[in-house]
C-alpha cells in the first residue's frame, strides 16, 4: 500500500543522503521525496511517499525513527491528511491549440504562468492523482517538458508534525 | 571570554577530549592529514598510542578492546587510503553493534571536494556502516561533537561512531571546554521497558508448559549476564545463546543447552523449534540463527522480545509480546516482578519437557570420531580449554574453526569469546586478540585461527612484536578454507573450487622471522603438551604462534542446510 511519510529532522549537511541511502540500502521503495527547511532553520522537513506491505513500512518508520538526524517521524496514513503535489507543464500551444490548452488548464484549476510563441507553461496543484489526470488529458503530442516536485503532505485538524 | 581562556590547535583539543573520555588506548595508523594530531598525541602521555601495520588492524583492535571491557573502542586513521582500510573494521564493529569512535584525517576544508591528495568522502563512504558519523568543520565544534560521538557510541543499541576533521581544522586555535552533559532532541534511546508487557511476558513464562530462553549478545553488550541467570534460575527454565551471546549465561550449567543455529547443538534447536513460550532476549532471530523463517513459524509459538532496538522487533519475525528497554534493566524489573508476585509454574509439563530435553541431549551431537593419525580440531579446542582452565579470552577469525571454537570451548563468563558473527570477517583473529592483550595484560589470550584467515591480517606480527603480546595462536591448519570446502562437498559434488590453500608459508619460520616462538604439531598425541608449553610460565611471555595440522577432510556438526528449518539438520556420520 503506499505510504506517506512525514519527518523532522535535523538540517544539517548529508541529513539527506542519510535517508536517501537508508532507503537503497534496506530495499524500501521511494516514490518521491521532497524536502525544504522549515520555519526553524534548524530543522527540515521531508514528505517521503513510499509502498510496502504493513510489516515494511512498520520498518521503514522504525529505521527512519533511528537515524539519529531524524527528530520525528509520522506516517500521514495513520489518520486524516493533505496531500499536494505541484506541476509544471510546457505545452505546445500553436494555432487553435491555444485555445485548447487555456480551457483544458482552466477546467483542472491551473495557471499558465509563462507564454511563448509556440507554448505556454501550465502550473498545476494538486493529489498526484488530480495531476496523472491532467497529463492524460492532453494530446501526448502537445506535451513539451513536464516537472513535478512529488507529494507533500499534512494532517487534517488537529494532527500537527512539531518539535 | 574566549580571549581570556588559553587557546588550544584543534589537535591539542582533540587529544583533551580523549584525556576527559578517559580513553586508555588509542589504534592508528599516521599519515599526512592526521600529522597535527599525531604531534598532539606526541605531547601527552595519558593514553597510549599502538601503532598496527594496517588500519583495519587498528579497527578490529580497538573493537575487541571494547567487545572485552565494555569500553568505548578508539582508533585513529588518516585520511583517504586510511579511511578506506578502515571500513571493513567499522562495518565489521556496526553489525554487532560495538561501540566506537573513529576518528579520520580529511584533506583541509579548502580542498574538499578537489580529488585532493588522499581525499575520499569518508563520510559518504562509511554512512551505510556506523551508527552515526560527523564531519568537523569548524574548531569550535571539535569538542562538542567528540562529545556526542562518545554518548551516541555507548548509548542505547551501541555501534561505531566515525569523527571525520579536516587538517586545517587542527591547526586552527580555540579555547577548550569539554561539555559536561550532553542532549540531543533527535536521539532519546529507551532504557525502561514498559511495565505492563514485562508483567504479561512474565505471565506467559510461568504458565507455559515448555518455556525457552533464547539469549544474544545484547545480554553481553549490555552487562545483563548477571540478571539473565538469576531469571534462568528463578523460572528454572531452559537457555540457548547465540554465537554472540556466548559466556552471557555460563555453559558449564545444567540449564543451558549450548548453541543455537547453522551449527548450534541438537538439542538447543530441538527445543527452539519445539517451545510454546519463547523468551528472546538481545538477540535478533538472524538468519544464521533460525533458519528458514516459515519452518521456524510452522510450530506456533508465543514469542517474547526483549531489545533496546526498537527496528530489531518484528524484523524477521513477529513477536506478540515486544519489550523495548535495557535488557538489563527490564530483566531487573522482571526478577522484582517475580519477587513479588510469586508466579506459580506449571511444574508438572515442565519436568516433561526438560525429559524431553535430556533425551534431545542423549544423542550427543557434538560427540566426533577420534583418531590417532590425524589431529582433530575439535580435540584441539577441547584440550585449549583444558590448559587454559576454561579461564582465557578466546578471540577467533571466520570459519570452520570459529564454529569448533564456540561449541568446544565452553564459555562460563561473558566477554571472554571475541568474533565477529554478523558480518564474519576473516582476519580479525589476530587484531581481535591484540586489543584483548592490552585491555587485559595479564589474561591468557589465545587467537584461534585457519590459515585462511590468519593471512588476511598477518603483518600484526610485527605489532604483536614491538608490544610484546603474549597471545597464543592456534592455528588450524587444514589446507582447505574449511568451510568453503565444506559447503562445496555437501552442495557441490566435492568441486573444490579455489578453496584449496596452496603455497602455504612454513609458519614456524614465519613466527620466529617477527620475532616469536613458533611450533608445528602433526600428531595428535603432541597436541596436549605443545599447548601446556605454549602457556606454560617458560613460555608466559611470548606470542607463540601454534601451527596445528588438522584433519583435512573433517566437517562442523550438526549443520542446517541453507534454506533448512532448524529440526532439519544435518548430524555427524557416526550419529
Amino acid at each position: 500500500m503506499r505510504h506517506i511519510i512525514s519527518l523532522l529532522m535535523e538540517n544539517e549537511a548529508g541529513a539527506l543522503s542519510r535517508v536517501a541511502g537508508l532507503f537503497s540500502a534496506r530495499g524500501y521503495n521511494i516514490e518521491s521525496l521532497t524536502v525544504a527547511a522549515t520555519e526553524d532553520p534548524t530543522l527540515s522537513r521531508m514528505t517521503i511517499v513510499t509502498s510496502g506491505s504493513e510489516a515494511v513500512i512498520e520498518q521503514i518508520i522504525k529505521q527512519l525513527n533511528k537515524l539519529i538526524d531524524v527528530v520525528k517521524v509520522l506516517d500521514l496514513n495513520d489518520g486524516k491528511f493533505i496531500e499536494r503535489e505541484l506541476m509544471l507543464v510546457k505545452v505546445k500551444a500553436t494555432g487553435a491549440f491555444r485555445e485548447e490548452m487555456k480551457r483544458m488548464c482552466d477546467i483542472f484549476r491551473g495557471r499558465i504562468i509563462d507564454v511563448a510563441d509556440g507554448s505556454f507553461t501550465i502550473e498545476l496543484t494538486g493529489s498526484g492523482n488530480k495531476l496523472d489526470a491532467f497529463i492524460e488529458s492532453l494530446d501526448k503530442a502537445a506535451i513539451l517538458e513536464t516537472v513535478r516536485t512529488g507529494a507533500s503532505g499534512i494532517g487534517r485538524g488537529d494532527r500537527i508534525l512539531k518539535v | 571570554m574566549e580571549q581570556s581562556s588559553k587557546q588550544f590547535t584543534g589537535a591539542e583539543i582533540l587529544v583533551r577530549c580523549l584525556h576527559e573520555e578517559n580513553v586508555e588506548f588509542v589504534f592508528g595508523y599516521p599519515g599526512g592529514a592526521v600529522l597535527n594530531i599525531y604531534d598532539a598525541i606526541f605531547h601527552q602521555d595519558k593514553f597510549k598510542h599502538i601503532l598496527v601495520r594496517h588500519e583495519q588492524a587498528a579497527i578490529h583492535a580497538a573493537d575487541a578492546f571494547s567487545r572485552s571491557t565494555g569500553k568505548v573502542g578508539v582508533a585513529l586513521v588518516t585520511s583517504g587510503p586510511g579511511a578506506t582500510n578502515a571500513i571493513t573494521g567499522i562495518a565489521t564493529a556496526y553489525m554487532d553493534s560495538i561501540p566506537m569512535v573513529i576518528i579520520s584525517g580529511q584533506v583541509p576544508t579548502y580542498a574538499i571536494g578537489e580529488d585532493a591528495f588522499q581525499e575520499c568522502d569518508t563520510v559518504g563512504i562509511t554512512r551505510p556502516c556506523v551508527k552515526h558519523n560527523f564531519l568537523v568543520k569548524d574548531v569550535k565544534d571539535i569538542a562538542a561533537t567528540m562529545k556526542k560521538a562518545f554518548y551516541v557510541a555507548n548509548s542505547g543499541r551501541p555501534g561505531p561512531v566515525l569523527v571525520d576533521i579536516p587538517k586545517d581544522i587542527t591547526a586552527h586555535l580555540h579555547a577548550f571546554e569539554y561539555p559536561e552533559t550532553v542532549q540531543l532532541r533527535s536521539y532519546n534511546p529507551v532504557t525502561k521497558g514498559h511495565l505492563g508487557q514485562i508483567k504479561k511476558a512474565l505471565k506467559l513464562l510461568a504458565e507455559a508448559k515448555r518455556p525457552m530462553v533464547y539469549s544474544g549478545g545484547g545480554v553481553v553488550l549490555g552487562d545483563a549476564s548477571e540478571y539473565l541467570i538469576k531469571l534462568v534460575q528463578a523460572l528454572n527454565v531452559p537457555i540457548t545463546s547465540t554465537l554472540m551471546g556466548l559466556g552471557g549465561y555460563p555453559a558449564s550449567d545444567k540449564n543451558f543447552l549450548g548453541m543455537l543455529g547453522m551449527h548450534g547443538t541438537y538439542e538447543a534447536n530441538m527445543a527452539m523449534q519445539e517451545c510454546d513460550v519463547l523468551l528472546a532476549v538481545g538477540s535478533r532471530f538472524d538468519d544464521r540463527v533460525i533458519g528458514n523463517t516459515e519452518h521456524f513459524l510452522s510450530n506456533p509459538r508465543t514469542i517474547i522480545h526483549i531489545d533496546i532496538d526498537p527496528s530489531s522487533i518484528s524484523k524477521r519475525v513477529k513477536i506478540d509480546v515486544p519489550i523495548v528497554g535495557d535488557v538489563k534493566s527490564v530483566l531487573a524489573d522482571m526478577l522484582d516482578l517475580i519477587a513479588a508476585e510469586k508466579p506459580v509454574q506449571n511444574t508438572v509439563a515442565l519436568a516433561d519437557w526438560f525429559k524431553q530435553i535430556n533425551e534431545w541431549r542423549s544423542k550427543k551431537c557434538l560427540s566426533y570420531a577420534q583418531s590417532t593419525e590425524f589431529i582433530k580440531p575439535q580435540y584441539v579446542i577441547q584440550k585449549l580449554h583444558e590448559v587454559t582452565k576454561g579461564d582465557a579470552f578466546v578471540t577467533s577469525d571466520v570459519g570452520q574453526h570459529q564454529m569448533w571454537a564456540a561449541q568446544y570451548y565452553p564459555f562460563d563468563k561473558p566477554r571472554r569469546w571475541i568474533n565477529s558473527g554478523g558480518l564474519g570477517t576473516m582476519g580479525v583473529g589476530l587484531p581481535y586478540a591484540m586489543g584483548v592483550q592490552f585491555a587485559h595484560p595479564d589474561a591468557q589470550v589465545a587467537c584461534v585461527t585457519g590459515e585462511g584467515s590468519i593471512q588476511m591480517n598477518i603483518q600484526e606480527l610485527s605489532t604483536c612484536l614491538q608490544y610484546n603480546l603474549p597471545i597464543k595462536v592456534i592455528l588450524l591448519n587444514n589446507r582447505y578454507l574449511g568451510m568453503v570446502r565444506q559447503w562445496q562437498e555437501f552442495f557441490y559434488e566435492n568441486r573444490y573450487a579455489e578453496s584449496y590453500m596452496e603455497s602455504l608459508p612454513d609458519f614456524v619460520k614465519l613466527a620466529e622471522a617477527y620475532g616469536h616462538v613458533g611450533m608445528r604439531i602433526e600428531n595428535p598425541s603432541d597436541v596436549e603438551g605443545a599447548l601446556a608449553e605454549a602457556f606454560s610460565p617458560k613460555l608466559k611471555d611470548r606470542f607463540v604462534f601454534m601451527n596445528f595440522l588438522t584433519d583435512q577432510k573433517e566437517n562442523v556438526f550438526p549443520m542446517i542446510p541453507g534454506g533448512k528449518g532448524l529440526s532439519e539438520m544435518i548430524l555427524a556420520e557416526n550419529l
